[in-house]
This record gives structure tokens, sequence and C-alpha cells, in this order.
């Protein structure tokens, strides 16, 4: 009896083995089909134009670098702006990150911590604009902008991003964990809304704040079709636009457009490297709840 | 005394409202009335005033024609362009089952998950331009990536069958960006968000399965899949809506929307109507069509799918 027993545990001890071994290898051929294009894109772009167009010799030489000719992504920088297009990226980019957490977090205080009429009608007219395509907003602000005269300029870029029902239904739904009790101690000494939003609710909301202003950040700096539409000139380019346009100038340089993507990408791919726990807590905190 | 201190906390909550709620209703509430307007007529912006020509745009857009006895939609191209839009989507099931088993995988003990977590989510968090022009010469016939991979292949198996024609070919090229779209896909956030739905499913119902002596294969079906329903549902109508409104960066970097109009999606034609031929009306028409399509599907998702979740 005692012998039979050991001897299904052995079995299901061996499946469960198989199992792992199983789990391993979906991981490892997954991680490897994630990483062989980038591996590719870093290899294409340190090689010289001539060595592109010749068949690898071995597996190997399309993957590992054998060639290193880090001057091609100094000319990448010559050819185009390229330094101008980081500069307002970062800008815009901090901009309507700073914008969208200032504004939203204040709405979202108001939406979760204060009563006044109108308050669930409201809240409902934000929410309902969520589900509605980006296209049908963005003609008429395009509209607005090209009647504004504010086409080719950082306005164009920045004003209309600013004001995210998204970042306020987040930390709405963020604040609205946080006890009253500090908050009611805060009033019976006399404390005014802003103190309270200030110096209690901030400064408890610190993991959501991060979320947001990542999550933000990194969103405006992929960002494609707006900047398209209200940008004209190279000097007002985010990057994702003055690399498109490098791809048009330059369609067969593929060691330069390696080059070029290689560098719009490693900002993103750094900041989301320190900062991934807070973007998985965003991706958590949108998602389902049951 | 409570009148008053309502009156101050309802003055309070507006000034707090006041910077988000202006801009929410210039850029954000309003246009969708002004959209809706704007679709009632002909205009390119620079003329002044708009020409009002009622549901002009909405005929030519959806209606038919008699055309030598037979009936002609208005806009053949609308109708191919859609079709395009909806075959892209067809890779959504797919894409969703390997999240589920990449997610299945990193569930179990595994060592080093944040690495494999990192690696899979890297493609999806990088610029949609740089990955667009990466995958451009990822499918360049003749030097690509791919190609080069056939190649090794079948040097190692011998045989030496040329790869295909990737984004050239009109047969391949919706299926070469539903592969792209697979590659970016797979292991963002859907995976993250299947990942947390398996860590939130109790361990006893696996303990008292296993009791009842249930294999692997019956706990997913009776546990797994049923426990995981909301958030299975929730990427399905997530990624059709955004899915309805997809394919305008990789029509416009790497395609141009060929070829023959093969990788073009409704998208990308709004952004023509409005952008290129600067016809502003018919931009809004299609998508005020789109806003419509989305909001029944979702509708008939929830009416239908919501039965089949289980919470």
């Amino acid at each position: 009896m005692a012998e039979k027993n050991i001897r299904h545990k052995s079995a299901a001890g061996s499946k469960e083995k198989g199992l792992q071994f199983f789990a391993y290898s979906v991981l490892i051929i997954g991680a490897v089909s994630m990483i062989l294009p980038f591996l590719w894109m870093t290899t294409t772009s340190l090689k010289t134009l001539d060595a592109i167009f010749i068949q690898p010799k071995n597996w190997i030489q399309m993957f590992v670098p054998t060639m290193f000719k880090w001057e091609n992504y100094a000319e990448a920088f010559k050819v185009v702006p390229f330094a101008k297009f980081y500069m307002n990226s970062i800008l815009v980019g901090l901009a309507v990150t700073v914008g969208q957490v200032f504004t939203s977090s204040m709405a979202a205080y108001a939406f979760s911590r204060l009563t006044f009429p109108g308050r669930d009608k409201l809240f409902f007219a934000y929410l309902a604009t969520m589900m509605i395509p980006g296209s049908v907003t963005m003609i008429p602000v395009y509209v607005l902008m090209r009647l504004f005269g504010w086409v080719d300029t950082y306005k164009a870029l920045i004003i209309p991003m600013i004001f995210s029902a998204y970042g306020t239904f987040m930390l709405r739904q963020f604040f609205m964990t946080l006890p009253k009790d500090l908050e009611d101690a805060a009033k019976i000494d006399g404390c005014g809304f802003f103190r309270i939003f200030w110096t209690i609710i901030l400064p408890l909301s610190k993991p959501a704040l991060a979320t947001l202003t990542v999550f933000t950040f990194m969103g405006n700096w992929g960002n494609f079709m707006w900047p398209l539409l209200v940008t004209n000139s190279d000097s007002m380019r985010t990057l994702p636009i003055g690399l498109e346009s490098f791809k048009t100038q330059y369609s067969t340089d593929w060691h330069l457009l390696m080059a070029g993507s290689v560098m719009a990408m490693l900002p993103i791919v750094i900041i989301f490297i320190f900062t991934q726990r807070y973007f998985v807590e965003s991706i958590k905190l949108s998602g389902v709840k049951g | 005394m409570a009148l008053k201190a309502r009156a101050k906390e309802t003055l309070a909550a507006y000034l707090f409202l006041s910077p988000n709620l202006i801009g929410f209703m210039v850029f954000t509430f309003l246009p969708v009335f002004a959209s809706l307007l704007l679709s009632f007529y002909k205009w390119d912006i620079i003329t002044w005033p708009p020409k009002f020509v009622g549901m002009h745009n909405f005929v030519d857009l959806l209606g038919v024609h008699s055309e030598a006895g037979k009936l002609v939609v208005n806009d053949p191209k609308f109708w191919q362009y859609l079709w395009n839009t909806v075959f892209l989507m067809f890779s959504i099931p797919i894409c969703m089952m390997a999240s589920l088993f990449l997610a299945t995988a990193l569930n179990r003990k595994i060592k080093g998950e944040s690495l494999f977590r990192t690696l899979f989510f890297l493609p999806s968090i990088c610029p949609g331009v740089a990955v667009a022009i990466l995958w451009l010469w990822i499918f360049n016939p003749d030097f690509g990536m791919l190609n080069n991979i056939i190649y090794w292949i079948g040097k190692l198996l011998g045989f030496n069958i040329p790869g295909p024609l990737w984004l050239n070919s009109p047969g391949w090229a919706k299926p070469s960006l539903m592969l792209m779209n697979f590659w970016i896909a797979i292991g963002g956030m859907n995976m993250i968000l299947y990942l947390a739905a398996l860590q939130g499913i109790p361990r006893d119902f696996y303990e008292a399965a296993e009791i009842d002596g249930a294999n692997g294969w019956q706990k997913f079906w009776a546990i797994t899949w049923p426990q995981i329903s909301p958030t299975t549902f929730f990427i399905f109508l997530m990624s059709i809506i955004g899915g309805f409104q997809g394919g305008f960066m990789q029509a416009y970097i790497m395609t141009g929307g060929g070829p023959g109009g093969a990788t073009t999606t409704i998208e990308y034609y709004i952004f023509n109507n409005l952008y290129t031929w600067q016809n502003v009306g018919y931009a809004a028409a299609i998508a005020w069509f789109l806003f419509i399509v989305i909001f029944a599907v979702s509708l008939i998702n929830w009416r239908f799918g919501g039965k089949l979740v289980h919470y």
C-alpha cells in the first residue's frame, strides 16, 4: 500500500516536472521570438550599407553584430535634426504629463471626496466619452487648431492632450479607496478643502500619481497621428514624426533607419525597465474589477 | 449653517473641477457633437461658410445607386476598407489564446519571471513608428529577417523555396500585418491582465478538484476558464473596440495602404479624408459611422457575452 502510494506520488512528480519543462520551453521560445527582431535591428544599425545587402553567411551573422560602425548613429543625427526631435518629444511629454496629473488629480478629488449637485451625471459624461473613438473628437479639434492658428506650435501639441478623462477616472478610483477618517479629523481642525487635498490626499496617493505620470509620458512618447496632423516644420516635429520623415527621405539607407529606430526606442525601454512596476499596476487598475 | 457649508462645498468642487472640466468640454465633450454637425456639411476648412449638404455624406458613404441596371455601392472603397479592418481583427482570438498560454506558463513557479515578463512586454511599449520601421525591414523580400530565416531553414532541410513577398503581395499583406500585431500584442497588457486574473484564483479550488481526481485539462475547463472569463470578456471587448480604430500607423508608414488598398483601414481612410483630401465633412461621417458600429458591437457583446461570463 505504502509502496503504491510512493509510486503514485513520484508519477505525479515526474508529470509535474514535465509540465515545468514545457512551461520553460514555451517561455524561452517566446522570449527568443521577442528578442530576435531587436537583435536584427541592432545588427543592421551597425553595418555598412554594402554589408546590409549581402546574404549573411550563417545564422549567427544575422543576429550578432560582427561589424561595429558606430558612425551610423552620428550620421543619423547629422542627416536629420534628431536632437531637435528629442527635445520636442521630451518637452511636449513633460508638459502634457504635468498638466494631466495636475488637472486630473484635482478633478478626481472633486469627484471622489466632495458632494455637489450634478456630480454623478458629470462623472457619467466623463465615462461615456471614454468609449467614443478618438477620431470622432479628433476631427473638430483639428479644425479648431486650424481656426485658432495653432498649427505648428507647441500649444497644439500640448494643450488638447492635457485633459484626460482616463486620468481622472483612474485617480478617482484610487482616491475612493482612501480612508475618510484623516479627512474628518482635518476638517474638525479647520482645514480647508485645498489643504486637505494638498496635505492628505496627494501624499497618500503617490503610487497612483506615479503610475499616471509614467503611463502618460510613455503614451505620449509614441503618439503619432496627432503630432502628424498639427505640425508641418522640422523644428516642431516630435520623435515619431521625425523618424517617419527620415524614413521617407532615406528609405533604402536601412542602416541609418535602424540606428534612428534604436535611438527612438532606447529612452523608452530604459524608462520602462525602471518603472515597470507602475506600468503593471496601472494596467491592473484600469482593468477588470469583477 | 448647513446650507452655507453645502454651498461652500459645491463652490470648492467646481473650482477643483474647472481646469479639467473646461478642457474636457472644449476638447472632448463638445467635439463629439461638433463632429456630428460637421458630417452634414461639405467643407475644406478654408472656404467660409461650410456648405450644408444634409445627409449627402452618409448617402455617399453607405448608399447604393443603379448602374446599367445593377445596384452598385456609392463608395466601393469604403466597403473594401471596412472588410480590411474586420479581416485584421481575425487575429484577436489567436492573440488572446497566445497571451493566456504565456500567462499560464508564467503563473507556474518560474525562475526569472520578471525577466520574461519584461521581455514579453517590450514590443508593446516601444514607439509604434520605430516598431513599424523595424518590421518593414524584417519583411523586406530580398534581405529581410524573415526571408533570411526561411532561406536558412530551407538550406538546413534541403529545399529552396523563396519566401513570400510579404507586404508587397496583395495576398500576404494583411497576414503580414497580423503577424506583426501578434508579435506586438501577445506579451503586452493582455498577458498582464491574464496573469493578474490567474493569480487571483483561490488555490483551494484546485486542491478540491485534485482530491476529486481531476486532471489538468479538466481543472482548466472547470476552474481556470470560468474564473478568468471576466478578463477574457474585457480583453475581447477592448480588442474589438481598438481593432475597429486600428491600422493607421502601419498603413501610413509601411504600406501606404496598398498594394491595391489591401491594407487601408477605416482609420487610415478617415485620416486621408481629413488631412490629405481636406474633406472634413466626409471624414466626420465615417468617424460617426465607426462610432455607431463600435457602440452596436459593444452592446451586442454586453448582451450575449455578459451571459457567458461567470462572476
